[in-house]
């Protein structure tokens, strides 16, 4: 499925200028548009890797990879897992919700007893915005950002582009719609600022109880009806909607969100031809996504966005432990 | 006791309306002469040139009852919430706390307004006015329910007691961590609407002229807030209002990079609402300023925002951070001494915030103009959670007498 013509080049990183003079991952504000573009032309030929039938690169030998998740995760932590492992790291699952923390130790404790372990790269998804990079004032090696709060989840965002410009040939003009929970999201936060960065017209669609407040300082239209929200665009991101949101007061019923928020065949005639579909998953299908749109091949990217979600973590965690593993060019900042 | 005589002094006391470079004399514990007057040959002298001397300040709100800490701020006396442990919510206890700052400061209980401070079976309130309690408080929180707010202050009319109120809708503010608007939203922090402060004192208002009541908005923080306090007092309302230093420094931008000592309660808020509360306290729609003195350890601070206790030590840099706010809202001198000192003293009806002859020895001796810059590490508070660590002020105390003795010199 990805675009027959050469995708337009990424920006490029300026002469003299490191590529990504960063120690840490821990969401995508703040980053320039070429270090996002040199993360993604990093995660290309991961792709190619991954395709193959020997999917092995030891560039991580010998290096210790803890994913410390500090909330449930299923896909996200398959996804770092199968990615540090293409790479040769040694990786280790820590849960931790089910252990030390119940017992009253602090995140800091944690964070440093994991650090105490000597290892090279942690990927850290927690409940509460600014937790990963709490932890990564403490610990010394690099930390990666897996979702934080309502924060921030970069890999994902990173993943996203990678999948719409494999698709679309191109990110910068292109509309694109991310409707949901916005409030609650923190995918939409790292892709607002991604795809302002890369140049996209990025429009929020939210019912109103679900929409940030001062979400025009993203350089995002805020749209409360959906239809209006989807006209002519080219990519439409769903989020997904947590079932608790209903006991909160946030909305009706299921019924109802559907009705007017679901990415239904009829509504996506609104968008434009081409249209692409995408999810960062899991879906509710009959929620907020219709069967047979999740489905269709040929405008879904959903099962792609998975893919690539490996690819740009492999990028990831190549870049990051690169001053540690001494690559050349890189030694600088150990 | 050996008499005290503080000579040469630019003495500021707003009571009086007095402002001139005057002798002040003290002897039994209470003011003796102010202006020239003999001074006996065994009295202690303290050569107050180039110092401002005030009453020493009444801080109408504190969580915390840290007698060092607000000796080096100039603070003599303290109303202490009843947020402590035990909850101030019987007799015994209200009694209790009288005495824990003695003999460094004064301390005068506010009374929970309701058991356990749960917003349910309204506390012995006027039984503890009898143990010492100067007014009821409501905490930290508010009385969620209208009606048990409305026979509270229906009961504190009854027994005269002032209820100090926490001003922020309860409901609309449970989880929030930070104040809608932009930052709240790059942060992805929880957050509730500023006009939840409105709301809250809109209703408390009301209820308190219904009911006859004085009110007491413990810390306003918002423009909307202000507006509601206007428009009540313009109907003849009997209420009267505090905020905080940090609320007319800093808006809610300081809470980037998830600082958790810019965690407040109320939450910081939007630069329109600070610059606004600026206009409160330069026209006179704020009465009082405290330091809301709620200490933290760092085991309530190292946490992730959403899980940082609310809170900042206050004490030490009340005097520094009020003369910075003046400064930015043009605000005279005196007119801030008054809002830490014979204001809150009168709204409350506690002693002191005078020198007026006869008034408890209580003075604050200062150097106005003393550039100093805020060093969280050389706190005498317990805790060092300021948002203000390192920031250039002006205003630094240089002795704190309480009863005519000396108990602090800088």
């Amino acid at each position: 499925m990805t675009s027959t013509q050469e995708p337009a080049p990424l920006p490029a990183v300026p002469p003299g200028v490191h590529p990504f003079p960063h120690a840490h991952l821990l969401g995508i504000e703040g980053l320039k548009p070429w270090e996002i573009g040199f993360l993604l032309s990093e995660a290309e030929h991961w792709v190619e890797l991954s395709r193959s039938a020997h999917k092995r690169d030891d560039r991580l030998a010998s290096l210790t990879q803890i994913n410390a998740f500090f909330e449930n995760s299923t896909r996200t932590l398959l996804s770092f897992e199968i990615a540090g492992k293409r790479l040769g790291a040694d990786v280790v699952n820590m849960s931790v919700q089910s252990s030390s923390m119940k017992k009253g130790e602090t995140l800091l404790d944690t964070a440093l007893t994991l650090n105490a372990m000597h290892p090279d790269v942690i990927v850290i998804r927690h409940d509460a915005s600014g937790a990963v990079a709490l932890i990564a004032s403490k610990v010394d090696c690099p930390v990666l950002n897996a979702g934080d709060g309502r924060h921030e989840h970069p890999t994902q965002a990173l993943l996203d582009a990678l999948t719409i410009r494999r698709r679309k040939g191109r990110i910068e003009g292109l509309k694109v719609a991310i409707c949901g929970d916005i409030l609650h999201s923190r995918v939409a936060r790292s892709n607002f600022h991604l795809l302002a960065a890369l140049g996209a017209e990025v429009r929020a669609v939210a019912p109103p109880t679900l929409m940030p407040a001062g979400i025009e300082r993203f350089g995002v239209t805020a749209f409360t009806d959906m239809d209006a929200g989807l006209e002519g665009a080219d990519v439409i991101m769903m989020l997904r909607l947590q079932r608790e949101r209903m006991a909160g007061a946030y909305l009706p019923s299921e019924r109802e969100y559907f009705h007017f928020y679901g990415l239904t065949a009829k509504r996506l005639a609104t968008a434009g031809d081409n249209v692409l579909v995408m999810h960062p998953g899991p879906m509710n299908r009959g929620v907020e996504i219709e069967s047979q749109v999740a489905d269709d091949i040929a405008r879904s990217a959903i099962t792609e966005q998975v893919e690539m979600g490996v690819a740009v973590r492999m990028a990831c965690l190549d870049v990051l432990t690169r001053a540690r593993r001494g690559a050349a060019g890189w030694e600088a900042r150990a | 006791m050996r008499p005290l005589a503080i000579t040469g002094a630019r003495v500021i006391d707003p009571a009086s309306g007095t402002d001139a470079t005057l002798d002040i004399l003290v002897a039994d514990r209470t003011v003796a002469a102010i202006g020239k007057s003999e001074i006996p040959s065994d009295a202690q002298r303290i050569d107050a040139s180039g110092l401002v001397a005030a009453p020493g300040l009444v801080d109408a709100g504190v969580f915390k009852s840290e007698p060092a800490a607000f000796l080096a701020g100039g603070i003599t006396r303290t109303l202490l919430m009843p947020d402590q442990s035990p909850v101030i919510d019987d007799p015994a206890l209200a009694e209790r706390a009288q005495r824990i700052g003695k003999p460094h400061v004064w301390v005068h209980p506010l009374a929970a307004a309701t058991r356990g401070l749960a917003g349910t079976e309204l506390a012995e309130v006027a039984l503890m006015k009898a143990a010492g309690a100067v007014a009821i408080a409501t905490g930290r929180r508010q009385i969620a329910s209208s009606a048990v707010m409305y026979r509270l202050l229906q009961y504190a009319a009854a027994f005269d007691l002032v209820t100090v109120v926490h001003a922020e809708d309860a409901a609309l503010t449970e989880g929030a961590e930070a104040t809608t608007g932009e930052i709240a939203t790059r942060l992805g922090l929880a957050s509730a609407p500023a006009i939840a402060e409105a709301i809250a004192i809109a209703r408390d208002v009301r209820l308190a002229e219904a009911a006859g009541a004085r009110l007491h908005i413990h810390k306003v923080t918002t423009a909307e807030g202000l507006d509601v306090i206007r428009a009540a007092r313009q109907r003849g309302a009997r209420i009267t209002c505090g905020t905080a230093p940090a609320y007319l420094l800093l808006n809610d931008e300081a809470v980037t990079g998830y600082r958790t000592f810019t965690r407040l309660s109320p939450p910081l808020r939007s630069e329109d609402d600070r610059r606004a509360l600026l206009g409160g306290l330069a026209d006179g729609t704020i009465d009082c300023l405290t330091s809301a003195h709620d200490p933290r350890g760092q085991d309530e601070k190292r946490l992730p925002f959403a899980q940082a206790t609310p809170g900042m030590s206050g004490a030490e840099t009340l005097l520094a951070l009020a003369i910075s706010a003046g400064e930015n809202a043009d605000v005279p001198l005196a007119r801030l001494i008054a809002m830490m000192s014979a204001t809150p003293a009168a709204i409350f009806g506690v002693p002191g915030g005078t020198l007026a002859k006869g008034a408890p020895a209580d003075i604050v001796l200062f150097d106005a103009g003393a550039p100093w810059r805020i060093d969280a590490s050389k706190f005498v508070s317990a805790s060092d959670n300021t948002p203000f660590d390192g920031l250039p002020v002006q205003g630094r105390v240089k002795w704190t007498v309480k009863g005519g003795e000396i108990a602090f010199a800088g």
